[in-house]
């Protein structure tokens, strides 16, 4: 004999809750039977507009540059119609709309600003490295230190908190970083593509525009490859790079939180 | 360094009063925020809650454990909230008595429910996973009321009460929440501060609220963005003069004033604490 289960029956509670949420974002009238007299209540107004109003709050918060080129108007225009799509996963409301950028990327009304979802999702690689684990960045003297062929066999891991992307469609870069400054260039727009890297080596996030070797030297290093062969990805992807510059610039942007020496390399190289 | 051994007044914590708050001397005087905002990996944020940390007490005030939803605490949530507990060693951890998750959506606010036996055990358990979670007595606030609920089966008082009772919490008493409710719906401000369970208060909460811009007075909100109203110091100097001193916080989130005119608030509040009536009773 075993135990007959009990079909799981939804609890009084658990039917509020659901009418509740769903009135919450539903249009005014359309409220089911069990809360459709709360709904009717002007008050009800005050829950929707409080929680209406913490999702675009924090897209207005997440998407600084964004705002900038498009007005808070607009942009809490679109984001009322994203919350109602997709209202935050977690009460962490830094990481809300992380998927904001490819929202923009479909949403009609911003088609005249083909920019705007790359822009979005620099401003969302600001908001990872800002909340990223603290680590000391490399020295630049503790790769200078290295002999060649040890440097060529070392693998430099990008610091926990650098992000970094490249953009075929045109000059995010620029356009990005001119709406996070408190007084940007006015110099002419060149229409090109850019990448982009943000490190925060100490406490701000800081940024700089980086190649399109850099940005391949930076995806060899993420994943483990040697320094050795990420220049080789680095001078494939862009075979003008200037590699000696370009490890300079990292190293001194803290671009790196970690060296590993090839001990067993050097000990095979030793022992011949 | 605790807050109960002379219960004084704080500050809510904005970043906008980081630098402030870390050279604040003001004999006391300790900080609160919500814990969601630095549950990060790392960065500048929990830098500032980790230095400000060091010079004062701190307490961590969630609004997101939805310990009214008929669902356990998400296990994630509560799980960082403990790890930021042993971090941030807070004086006091409170949380609210309202949901604001449910199947896997955060709405962000502290939505109300019917008052009844079975949310009452609900509530009553998740307190108590909370509790164990963290390793220590949490308080539960009173939300503000702006809907009419059917459905009550249980006084709200007497349901912190037993919540209280059952769980072995302690209370947090928003005063501008009983001042709002009571307009909004109708009850006696007085009563409620009066009928509260004084020996269950672990902190009280004062804040500033508006008029419902198209209802005016009818339809009060608890705005967090205007002064702490005189009707409300009333009540508080009322509730400390009869259950004694306990550790006061001005919460203000909006419309932010200079950091001196906050400090003026919390000042007075220390001046209700200090008063001989308060130590008195």
């Amino acid at each position: 004999m075993h135990a007959v289960e009990q079909p799981l029956r939804a609890g009084a509670l658990a039917r509020f809750q659901d009418a509740f949420a769903q009135a919450l974002f539903a249009p005014p009238a359309a409220p089911r039977d069990e809360v459709a007299a709360l709904a009717a209540q002007p008050a009800f107004a005050v829950y929707r507009n409080t929680v209406l109003k913490g999702c675009i709050d924090a897209l207005v918060a997440n998407y600084p540059a964004v705002v900038r080129l498009t007005g808070e108007d607009w942009l809490r225009e679109a984001a009322a119609i994203y919350a109602r799509e997709a209202p935050p996963a977690t009460p962490m409301l830094l990481e809300y709309g992380s998927d904001f950028a490819a929202f923009l990327a479909r949403f009609a009304p911003a088609a005249e600003l083909p920019y705007l979802p790359d822009v979005a999702r620099l401003d969302r690689l600001w908001t990872q490295a800002h909340t990223a684990p603290s680590e000391d960045a490399v020295e630049p003297a503790a790769v200078a230190r290295l002999a060649p062929e040890a440097l060529a066999s070392a693998v430099l891991h990008p610091h926990a908190a650098a992000r970094w992307a490249w953009f075929d469609s045109g000059p995010i870069y620029s356009i990005w970083s001119r709406n996070r400054a408190i007084a940007p260039s006015q110099a002419a727009l060149e229409w090109k593509p850019e990448g982009a890297l943000l490190v925060r080596p100490h406490d701000a996030v800081e940024w700089l525009a980086l190649d399109e070797g850099g940005c391949a030297l930076l995806d060899a290093c993420a994943e483990g490859r040697t320094l050795g062969d990420a220049a080789g990805a680095a001078l494939a992807a862009q075979p003008d790079l200037d590699l000696r510059s370009l490890m300079s610039a990292l190293l001194d942007a803290g671009a790196f939180g970690r060296l590993s020496l090839q001990h067993q390399a050097t000990s095979c190289k030793e022992s011949i | 360094m605790s807050l109960t051994t002379r219960p004084s007044a704080g500050l809510g914590l904005k970043p906008e009063f980081y630098d402030a708050a870390l050279a604040c001397s003001a004999k006391g005087v300790w900080f609160e925020v919500h814990p969601e905002n630095y549950m990060v990996a790392g960065g500048p944020r929990l830098g500032w809650l980790e230095a400000i940390r060091a010079r004062h007490p701190i307490a961590l005030h969630g609004v997101a454990l939805s310990l009214a939803a008929d669902a356990e605490p998400d296990a994630a949530h509560l799980a960082r909230l403990a790890s930021l507990a042993r971090r941030i060693e807070p004086a006091l951890v409170s949380e609210h008595l309202a949901w604001s998750n449910w199947r896997g959506a955060y709405l962000p606010d502290l939505l109300p429910f019917p008052r009844t036996d079975a949310a009452l055990a609900r509530i009553v358990d998740n307190v108590c996973r909370t509790q164990d979670a963290l390793g220590r007595r949490i308080a539960i606030e009173n939300p503000a009321h702006y809907l009419a609920l059917a459905g009550h089966q249980w006084d709200e008082v007497d349901f912190l009460a037993e919540l209280a009772r059952r769980s072995g919490c302690g209370l947090l008493l928003d005063v501008n929440n009983v001042h709002v409710g009571a307009c909004n719906l109708a009850y006696s401000a007085e009563a409620y501060v009066d009928a509260f369970p004084g020996a269950h208060v672990m902190e009280v909460h004062l804040a500033g609220h508006t008029r419902d811009p198209k209802l005016g007075d009818a339809l009060l909100i608890d705005s967090h963005d205007a002064p702490v109203a005189e009707p409300v110091w009333a009540l508080y100097e009322r509730l400390i003069a009869r259950i004694g001193p306990r550790p006061t916080l001005i919460e203000r989130d909006g419309n932010l004033p200079a950091f001196a005119a906050l400090m003026a608030e919390r000042d007075r509040a220390e001046g209700v604490l200090c008063a001989p009536l308060g130590k008195a009773a």
